[in-house]
């Protein structure tokens, strides 16, 4: 008997001690993923649960900055007519095992093929996997169009061949959707009867495996023993979902959870004092501006654009809205961003200028104008109402009469498509860190008919520098392209740029080597640490 | 009884075509659409945004769809939810439970506390007893939930922590999913300290939740028991010699119940409403914060289906209530 209460007393000993050493880090996350692979959705939320965690990619984005680092492709070379990228693959990488997969290879370039193919080719095996999913981001940003095809060379180097010289491409490559999967793992499910599997238990070569997700609650994660790049610091990693922001900042200062996402702007104050906290800031990557719609008078005239620039006191609404989250912006392009022109100048607050610069336009006596405010609450705009508020009292000093209105998200969207406003807030948040990825889709003349050039502004010298920086390799061309482009947007003065936002984030003391990234604004864990 | 019975159900039918043409036409009317959605600042091309609508069976003319998800829906199948793109009724089934969990705790809360304190205000009628369980009554009816939330949270969680802040399990545990009531599957994982976990984490959320309906038990036991206590029979009680207990207790409360238990029913609507709010704050996984999310993303299957089964529910559960009028009052039973 006595025995038996030794060795019973044994085995508790054995079990509870790697209880008592296991390190969990307590993530305290804003909302629900939609799913768990990558390649079908846009959000930050799901890419943060996902892609950041479980997967890597063929190059990653530096944390912390928008510098593209080799990923599971340890070196890359770009032909000198930028049309093809021929990548070495990393050797040796490992994928994580699942109760019902256990891998019996590397990585290699078939799961690059298999990756690819899946979202590019409609008669992939795979493409229809997950019913009616659909690969928004990979056709959103326009990589059907951007490659012509994918070729391994061997085990360990693949080629993408362009159709046209496409510098961007690069940090295309590192966004989340570009998550690289395992080709094994699809046959294997295949085979054994479930291939809905492969999106629901994803397997990737990320520093966490997937455990369990509980809907709406609480994601687990495992710390992937064999993860290339060491493996990590912690031994769980948990998102502990919370969507109120009070709640979430409840819980960090009761220790139930070691860093929360989105603090509330109100809420700073307090965390910047708490003993047990340190707050975190990182710029912004985006932008919030006011649009003149450039075909309408009087918005055509550069003159009248310029003064209009002159009379809006742009730190009064930073101080008034952002409440310390935010920066004045002069360029439209944030300056976290390599190929930002701090050179240029902005227009000052100067109301008599403008006064005397609208007369010379023509508009003696003001005149009366519409101004769309945001209906929502956006990263680089917290409160569009009450800056559409500040920016009717400052052009009333003028003696331009602004209306204010606004209409639901969708139709504002859609409504400003059409080119329906006369000026209007609106803002873009970066995809990639790439320049172009603000100024083709905001500002290039393509983008007055797509849509998304809510200025409508077509400006031959400006679009002619832009895509001669999509064609040119080498970074140091483009950063000076793109900033002799900036120059003209602000002569031009299409937009009114407000402010970039700086986002903080509250992390418990105990929390060691965490650093919050500026592209895209996931969570990365691998090298974090808890000390007591 | 069968009569009875059939006289009930025949009016559960129009209602519930009701429901789903209202539910149909309500999240259509508000604008957007779930593919307008999906895209932020950066848009759609309008080749695609007619493509995706055609996929989720959106471009078809809105007769078509209704008689589509109605006829659906009667079959039991309510569609696959366009964002996670998994059945409605799964998905209802995952978060069902943990509503109906924190939903029975607040109602057991809400009667526990509310009918006696009714009692006791009826009795001592015009005392400052009376006065004050009204004055708590009317401040718990008129209590925003979430702000109520976040009051207790700071007061029980944050500053005394005695409380956990929000979910439903501390995260140490991780009990295998049998009823889905996490009370149950801690209990049944046999885990040391997640039953206890599990409870102490439905502590404030059922408080929260709980308060309205309590307030209105309240308010509605002191009202009937005081027209009880008025009657004939209870005086013939009184002057039995009967003890002041046993005549308020087995001979007042019995008739006093009526139009307690009618409002005990209306309270499930009240509840699956507090809910919304009450798992948003305390991020508890369930029905209400599914819907929220699901009518921001214009979700149709998921807000169409979702309410469905929630007015259902609500539907049956005041139909047993009817039920039961006729267990406490058989005069219910059969009309004359």
């Amino acid at each position: 008997m006595k025995t038996l209460r030794l060795t019973l007393a044994a085995i508790a000993a054995t079990l509870a001690l790697p209880a008592l050493a296991t390190k969990t880090l307590v993530y305290c996350s804003e909302g629900s993923p939609e799913g768990f692979n990558p390649q079908f959705f846009t959000t930050g939320t799901t890419h943060d649960a996902s892609s950041a965690q479980i997967f890597n990619r063929l190059v990653e984005f530096e944390v912390g900055t928008t510098n593209i680092v080799p990923g599971l492709a340890q070196s890359w070379e770009i032909s000198p007519d930028g049309l093809t990228y021929t990548f070495k693959l990393r050797r040796g990488v490992k994928f994580q095992s699942t109760p019902k997969f256990k891998p019996t290879r590397d990585f290699n370039a078939d799961d690059v093929i298999y990756t690819w193919h899946r979202m590019a080719d409609p008669n992939h095996p795979f493409h229809k996997n997950s019913p009616a999913q659909t690969y928004a981001y990979f056709a959103d940003m326009g990589m059907a169009r951007i490659v012509k095809r994918l070729e391994k060379i061997d085990e360990s180097t693949v080629r993408f061949t362009l159709n046209a010289p496409e510098a961007p491409f690069l940090a295309n490559l590192g966004m989340d959707f570009m998550s690289i999967l395992s080709a094994e793992h699809a046959e294997k499910m295949k085979a054994a009867g479930t291939p809905e599997a492969i999106d629901r238990e994803p397997v990737g070569t990320g520093p966490f495996a997937l455990m369990s997700y509980q809907k709406d609650a609480v994601i687990r994660y495992k710390a992937h023993e064999g993860y290339w790049d060491g493996r990590p610091k912690v031994d769980n990693l948990i998102f502990a979902i919370t969507p109120d922001a009070s709640v979430r900042y409840a819980k960090l200062k009761a220790g139930e959870c070691h860093l929360m996402a989105y603090p509330k702007p109100a809420d700073l104050a307090a965390m910047k004092t708490d003993p047990k906290i340190n707050l975190l800031q990182k710029e912004g990557l985006n932008v919030g501006y006011i649009a003149f719609n450039t075909e309408k008078k009087p918005f055509d005239n550069k003159q009248v654009r310029q003064a209009l620039n002159m009379a809006i006191n742009k730190q009064a609404i930073l101080d008034a809205i952002y409440q310390g989250a935010g920066q004045v912006a002069k360029n439209p392009i944030p300056p976290i961003m390599w190929g930002y022109n701090d050179k240029v100048k902005d227009y000052d607050y100067a109301p008599e200028k403008a006064r005397d610069l609208l007369a010379k336009a023509g508009f003696k006596d003001g005149f009366e104008m519409d101004l769309w405010y945001l209906p929502v609450q956006r990263p680089y705009n917290p409160d569009g109402r009450r800056m559409g508020e500040l920016i009717q009292a400052d052009l009333a000093k003028i003696g331009v009469k602004v209306k204010l209105l606004t209409f639901e998200w969708g139709e504002y969207r859609k409504r400003s498509k059409a080119g329906e406003h006369q000026a209007m807030m609106i803002g873009w948040s970066g995809d990639n860190g790439d320049p172009d990825n603000f100024f083709t889709p905001l500002l290039s003349c393509d983008a007055v008919k797509g849509g998304g050039n809510n200025a409508k502004w077509c400006n031959k010298e400006f679009d002619d520098l832009i895509a001669r920086a999509t064609r040119t390799a080498d970074r140091k061309e483009r950063a000076k392209l793109y900033e002799q482009a900036q120059l003209i947007v602000k002569d031009e003065a299409p937009w009114v740029t407000i402010a970039h936002s700086v986002r903080f984030e509250p992390v418990r003391k105990e929390v060691r080597n965490f650093k919050m990234a500026a592209v895209p604004t996931n969570h990365y864990f691998s090298k974090t640490e808890l000390v007591k | 009884m069968l009569a009875f019975l059939l006289k009930r159900l025949a009016v559960v039918i129009p209602t519930f075509i009701g429901i789903t043409l209202l539910v149909f036409a309500l999240i259509r009317m508000i604008p957007g659409d779930p593919v307008e959605a999906m895209s932020g600042e950066r848009g759609m091309d309008p080749a695609r945004y007619q493509q995706l609508l055609h996929e989720f069976g959106l471009d078809r003319p809105l007769p078509v769809q209704y008689f589509e998800f109605l006829a659906r829906a009667l079959k039991g199948d309510l569609g696959v939810s366009i964002v996670s793109h998994e059945p409605v009724l799964r998905e209802f089934i995952d978060r069902f439970p943990a509503t109906f969990e924190l939903a029975l705790c607040a109602i057991l809360f809400a009667m526990a506390l509310g009918i006696p304190a009714g009692m006791l205000a009826a009795v001592k009628r015009n005392s400052p007893v009376d006065y004050g369980v009204m004055g708590v009554s009317l401040a718990g009816y008129s209590m925003p939930i979430f702000w109520w939330a976040l009051l207790l949270i700071l007061f029980f969680s944050v500053h005394l922590g005695w409380t956990p802040v929000s979910g439903r399990l501390d995260i140490l545990y991780d009990p295998p999913r049998v009823t889905g009531l996490m009370l149950i599957d801690t209990w049944l994982s046999g885990e040391e300290g997640a039953f206890r976990s599990a409870a102490a984490h439905l502590i404030l959320p059922a408080i929260a939740l709980g308060t309205i309906p309590l307030a209105t038990l309240a308010r509605m036991t002191r009202s009937a028991m005081l027209e009880v206590l008025r009657d004939d029979y209870i005086r013939a009680a009184r002057a039995k010699g009967l003890s002041p207990l046993r005549v308020v207790v087995k001979h007042a409360l019995r008739n006093a119940l009526i139009p307690v238990v009618t409002v005990l029913g209306l309270q499930v609507g009240v509840l699956m409403g507090g809910a919304v709010l009450t798992e948003t704050i305390f991020a508890w996984p369930g029905i209400g914060k599914w819907l929220i999310e699901a009518i921001h993303r214009r979700d149709y299957p998921v807000v169409q289906g979702g309410i469905l089964l929630t007015a259902t529910l609500v539907i049956v559960v005041n139909l047993i209530v009817d039920l039961l009028y006729g267990v406490i009052n058989p005069r219910i039973r059969h009309p004359r």
